[in-house]
């Protein structure tokens, strides 16, 4: 068991884990971040992405040691108080989810692509989210979402 | 975000989904969120091989292991072993393997269940399969269809001496057309075996409810209520201490419309245990153990007249079973049968198909389950006609489709469709693709000798959905009904709650229904809470899929709540003291015609109700009201969908340019919800036409067994897509709705490899197989050319 | 989804590493950014003894440059290589190669050297190495080494770095006028690995390919470079030309067939993609 003290969502965790716990196994079953699911066991689908020192990464991808003294942000981190994070109310007024299990990952990668493009092309949007799955919607009304989140965050979408 | 609502519009608004706010906040309850005290692990051993006996199997090991509570192999397991029913044995003579959750000495494709191992947590679980003692005598595995009905083959279940599940007849008469006929065009199609692949692994989590004989099971599932009879009939758990919920639900696509192996296993050793016991697969789990979809050789002739008049059409179908008989297994593929002539009017139709085992994965409903195969086979081969004629397609169809004034019109397959109006579908969607700039492109590339053609791929599809009038599943010989039930109760404070037993995961019921009662009700959306999910406090349903929940479980919101009113009426009446034929509803309120002074909102109605100090005699306190309906009839959505394909003949890569759809699905309830339906429905179907199609090896190995090798598109692998619609309400559907589900899987995927073959056919490319991989269409190209690769 | 037991280190030196690695025997594996090792992990298709974790060993992390190379720490991770201003302006090739590599969270975890030191066939940035002729340093017990690219790749998901070694860092010559680059990937998806990738840098003189180096991805055990094309390149002035030196591209390789590609096509698209790669660093498609 090796100690670690991760900061999740706000929050300081101090915790003893087996190395081979991945980060998302931890944040689910260790102290029950489960807004972060898991979708695949090959990196693929990107269901469980969080954002690791503010940058997207796949936390099946990350041993829960190897964060240990970062900030972790999940889904269930992302709105400040009551106050939805564009990205979220983008997602919701254009339909960008339906069964919801992609999101998760789907908004943080998001998050990600608008921190470095804030004014990103639809190609720029459909590459930045090339490691996120979704079997819902066909990707259509996502692309939309991040476009119009853009908008939301004063950037815009070319 | 409260949207304001005129409530007698709220059908037909794109509102913005209740479901959202959990969804986008990680506040969902996913079945393998689900962390009950003291639960069990349980891990499960599966077969490495797909046709083995099982010389040796010893559990001893795993029991040593830390934190192990129990293990068990078939032997072990005895009576609590239950077997995965099916419910639809298709014919009398159908041949019905038994499917034992743990295996018998046998297993029959890779994944079958072996033996399982509960412990205290998720990692030893897994970690004691490794002290399992399993040899297996490898057979040969049965692989191919052909092979497997031909004499000689390997036989995957030898107690039943034949490879052969049924066969099953339906029509005839085309051997009279066709030898009438100046054309028969005659085609073999594969269909190709897909993997649903939702997002969310399945889950099962079962926990004995104190000291009681009640169990509650906790399923990634579509159908709580079809689960909970199986199961309580499987495992003899009496049905009334069986509670089911399906909490969120991430997908299924008839994926989790299922009875599955290892949720017979939970409730079985959490009853054993006498405590929760939880499971959930991986991906890799996933790939081999949930069923899959399609998976069909369809041998396809079409007969016409030398001027393009369709005469007959003669089907002959062997479908793969898989290794077992899962719930609906055999009857997927005859889902299909009805809707082979499509939209067009011919004389005579032939249909057979033949089930044939393997060992491979059971197959079973996959978005649109029969209807893409049957709507593939359909629009290829017309297609094929009109090459064969040198006709334009398009002018092909209209030549030979059912005209909008024919309605309501039976098919040669006899079902007999309300409504439609294909003409308007297809010259809207003509116009928005603009078919004629494309077509002249289309030759200019030609002209030029461009390594890049284009090609032109048209489907216009119809669907038979709603599932469906019980006494035609019966006649079918399914096991159940298809009906669907809603209550709708009106809570003392005049909130509402539509209790539906229709079971969503990711279509948006929740807004949806809520639109429809409220546009009955007059309650504005947010008041109105949608209970699904749940046989405890939804106990009637009949769950989703097969497009059915709104045309059906719709029809149940509008009458349940007209039956509300109806109760509400009276007691309104008597608070105002007149007849309830002087009262006028009109946005929640009752007021008497004429004198609007005099009036009571239904939210007033409701209090009155429930303090029943002054009810008009004979009346019950309490406002709900229930209704079940039966349909009426199947729905009929049709459409046009247009596909641009980009083919690059250096490379054989395929690219979709552009898309066009126009879907008529009748009424829309919330308009924005069903773009998304289409949107998702267009990229399954794309899926298989471009990328997707689960691959065997000769040993019976999948080797699309992970996401890594099974490729799902993602957002840079599908364009934007352009939807339009028509609305032609069905007749047979008191809401005029049709269903939207699956409408964009059924059509797309024809629409997609007609765009490639009509790009090829100056090559003299007449067929392409799927997924039009790059290779697959490099190597059409060179075959075509006369094998000069 | 769940890996089997292991030991975790994290060393802050190259040498702790080393240590860690002698230490754990030949079970021990280092880990970069763990983006081609954890998948593995979790499928239990490995089973370390002890993963000793390189990622946060600051020699090798980071980019810089002397006269002649820009040198990348073997931790440096691909989103950081891919944008880094060093990169861009003198070794552009490897940064247009980079952000072809998986996906953007993938490459926030993943490493340059781990990609290299993992050697997958399939993999895009050996290719790169190889057309630009990365020079790579090992560390071992013994001392430091240096490594041509043409040496390093051995075989499949085999390099020059021994069981007790570790990839430090990779210099890449700096890009001089006249030589143009691209990198030509061919895949089912965008997340599926390159079926073949052609990564092509040539010198031009006075409209004339004076030079050209080829490296072909997934077309061998390892990255190789198209020789008999390399030489038939030198004076073409056409895509013509171009397209008649490609015709050999795929001379000497032994690509493999699966269910996404067999041999016969690899082979076919060797030739076209290196069409195309050399027509775009040539300037001439």
């Amino acid at each position: 068991m090796q100690h670690i003290s991760v900061t999740v969502d706000g929050m300081e965790y101090n915790a003893e884990v087996e190395p081979r716990t991945l980060l998302v196994h931890w944040l689910r079953n260790g102290i029950g971040k489960v807004g972060t699911v898991v979708g695949c066991d090959t990196s693929n689908c990107g269901a469980c992405t969080v954002l690791l020192d503010g940058r997207s990464v796949k936390s099946c991808s990350v041993l829960a040691v190897q964060a240990n003294g970062s900030e972790v942000t999940t889904i269930q981190g992302l709105a400040d108080g009551n106050e939805w994070h564009p990205v979220q109310t983008a997602f919701k007024e254009c339909h960008g989810l339906q069964c919801g299990y992609c999101t998760p990952g789907m908004v943080l990668a998001a998050v990600d692509l608008l921190g470095e493009n804030p004014n990103p092309s639809e190609a720029e949007i459909r590459e930045g989210l090339e490691g996120n799955l979704c079997r819902c919607t066909g990707y259509h009304n996502i692309v939309k979402s991040v476009a119009y989140a853009a908008e939301l965050m004063g950037g815009g979408s070319k | 975000m409260t949207e304001v609502l005129d409530t007698a519009n709220a059908i037909g608004r794109p509102i913005k989904r209740k479901e959202d706010a959990r969804l986008l906040h990680g506040q969902t309850n996913w079945t393998d969120n689900i962390q009950l005290p003291g639960t069990v692990h349980m891990a499960i051993l599966r077969s490495p091989v797909a046709h083995a006996n099982i010389t040796k199997l010893d559990i001893s090991g795993a029991l040593k292991r830390p934190n192990v509570v129990a293990a068990f192999g078939a032997e072990e397991l005895g009576d609590l072993n239950g077997s995965v029913p099916c419910v639809w044995p298709v014919t009398d003579d159908i041949v019905m393997p038994d499917f034992p959750a743990l295996a018998k000495g046998k297993v029959h494709h890779m994944g079958d269940c072996v033996a399982v191992v509960l412990a205290t947590d998720a990692t030893s679980a897994v970690d004691a399969l490794e002290a399992i003692d399993v040899e297996y005598d490898v057979l040969p595995a049965v692989i191919d269809m052909e092979k497997a009905i031909a004499p000689g083959s390997t036989i995957v279940h030898e107690d039943k001496g034949t490879n052969t599940c049924y066969v099953y007849n339906l029509g005839g008469g085309y051997d009279e057309v066709a030898a009438k006929a100046d054309v028969i065009v005659k085609r073999r199609f594969i269909n190709q075996r897909l993997i649903p692949a939702f997002m969310e692994p399945r889950s099962v989590v079962a926990a004995p409810m104190g000291m009681s004989d009640e169990i509650t099971v906790w399923s990634s599932t579509q159908i709580p209520h079809i689960l909970r009879v199986l199961l309580a009939l499987v495992t003899g758990v009496p049905e009334n201490n069986l509670r089911i919920i399906a909490p969120d639900v991430g997908g299924g696509f008839g994926g989790k419309l299922q009875i599955y192996r290892e949720e017979i296993l939970v409730t079985q050793l959490a009853r054993k245990l006498g405590k929760p016991v939880k499971w959930t697969e991986t991906r890799s789990e996933d790939m081999v153990a949930s069923h899959h979809g399609r998976d069909q050789i369809q041998d396809i002739e079409l007969a016409a007249t030398k001027d393009g008049k369709m005469l007959g059409l003669k089907v002959t179908l062997l479908a793969d079973m898989g290794a077992y008989l899962q719930i609906i297994t055999p009857g997927t593929p005859l889902l299909g049968m009805f809707m082979y002539p499509g939209i067009y009017k011919m004389d005579a139709y032939d249909f057979t198909c033949t089930g044939v085992f393997t060992n491979k994965t059971p197959t079973d409903a996959y978005r649109g389950a029969g209807r893409p195969e049957a709507t593939y086979a359909i629009e290829r081969i017309v297609d094929e006609l009109a090459n064969e004629l040198g006709m334009e397609p398009m002018e092909l169809r209209r030549k030979n489709w059912i005209t909008h004034e024919e309605f309501p019109y039976t098919t040669v397959a006899g079902l007999t469709y309300d409504t439609g109006n294909y003409e308007a579908a297809t010259a809207k969607a003509l116009e928005m693709f603009d078919y004629d700039g494309l077509r002249a492109e289309q030759k200019q590339r030609r002209e030029s000798g461009d390594p890049v053609q284009l090609g032109i791929g048209i489907s216009t599809f119809t669907e038979m959905c709603g599932l469906a009038p019980s006494r035609t599943l019966g006649a079918l010989k399914y096991v159940a009904g298809g009906w669907e039930h809603c209550t709708v109760r009106l809570l003392p404070t005049g909130k509402v709650e539509v209790i539906t037993g229709t079971s969503p995961h990711g279509q948006g019921h929740e807004t949806a229904w809520s639109q429809i009662a409220s546009s009955i009700l007059g309650v504005p959306v947010e008041d109105i809470e949608v209970i699904h999910g749940d046989t405890g406090r939804a106990p009637y349903g009949m769950d989703t899929y097969g497009s059915r929940s709104l045309a059906v479980g719709g029809q149940a919101i509008k009458a349940a709540s007209e039956r509300l009113v109806d109760k509400a009426r009276v007691i309104a009446a008597h608070q105002l003291e007149c007849s309830p034929s002087d009262l006028e509803f009109v946005e929640g309120v009752f007021s008497v015609k004429g004198d609007a002074e005099k009036s009571q909102p239904l939210g007033a109605v409701a209090f009155e109700a429930f303090t029943a100090h002054n009810l008009p005699d004979g009346v019950e306190p309490t406002l709900s009201a229930e209704a079940t309906i039966d349909p009426q009839d199947f729905s009929y959505p049709h459409g046009t969908h247009l596909a641009a394909m980009e083919v690059d003949t250096e490379t054989g890569k395929v690219t979709l340019r552009k898309y066009v759809c126009v879907d008529d699905i009748g009424i829309q309830v919330n308009p924005m919800i069903v773009e998304g339906q289409v949107h998702g429905g267009l990229a399954q179907g794309i899926a298989q036409a471009m990328y997707e199609g689960a691959s065997y090896d000769e040993d019976g190995l999948l080797q699309t067994a992970s996401l890594a090798d099974y490729l799902i598109p993602s957002s840079m692998d599908l364009p934007s897509f352009i939807t339009g619609s028509t609305v032609t309400p069905s007749t047979t559907h008191p809401l005029g709705t049709k269903g939207v589900g699956e409408a964009g899987a059924i059509a797309s995927t024809p629409a997609i490899i007609n765009g490639i073959v009509d790009a090829l056919r100056p090559l003299g490319v007449n067929e392409m197989a799927m997924p039009a991989s790059p290779m697959t269409v490099w190597k059409t190209i060179q075959a075509a050319k006369g094998g000069a690769a | 989804m769940i890996p089997v037991a292991f030991d975790y280190t994290q060393p802050s030196t190259v040498d702790e590493a080393l240590a860690s690695l002698a230490a754990g025997g030949e079970d021990a594996k280092i880990m970069g950014g763990g983006q081609s090792l954890m998948p593995v992990l979790r499928l239990r298709m490995a089973a370390p003894s002890v993963v000793v974790d390189c990622s946060r060993i600051d020699e090798m992390i980071g980019i810089c440059e002397d006269d002649t190379h820009v040198i990348i720490g073997a931790a440096t991770t691909h989103h950081a290589v891919m944008n880094d201003p060093l990169v861009k302006k003198y070794v552009p090739l490897l940064a247009e190669v980079t952000s072809t590599v998986a996906d953007p969270a993938i490459r926030h975890r993943g490493t340059l050297g781990g990609a290299l030191a993992h050697a997958d066939p399939a993999g895009d940035q050996p290719s790169a190495a190889q057309a630009l002729n990365a020079q790579f340093l090992i560390a071992g017990p013994s001392g430091r080494r240096t490594v041509d690219a043409k040496d390093f790749f051995v075989d499949y998901f085999t390099t020059a770095v021994g069981p007790d070694e570790i990839l430090v860092s990779v210099a890449f010559p700096k890009q001089s006028d006249g030589w143009g680059y691209h990198y030509e990937k061919f895949s089912r998806t965008a997340q599926a690995w390159a079926m073949v990738g052609v990564a092509a840098a040539v010198r031009m003189e006075g409209g004339k390919i004076a030079e050209a180096r080829v490296a072909l991805t997934n077309m061998a055990p390892t990255s190789v470079r198209a020789t008999s094309t390399e030489a038939a390149l030198v004076g073409a002035s056409t895509m013509a030309d171009i397209a008649a030196a490609s015709v050999n591209a795929a001379d000497g390789t032994s690509p493999t067939s699966d269910i996404h590609a067999d041999a016969e096509y690899r082979a076919h698209l060797a030739q076209v993609l290196t069409k195309r790669a050399v027509g775009k660093a040539a300037a001439l498609s």
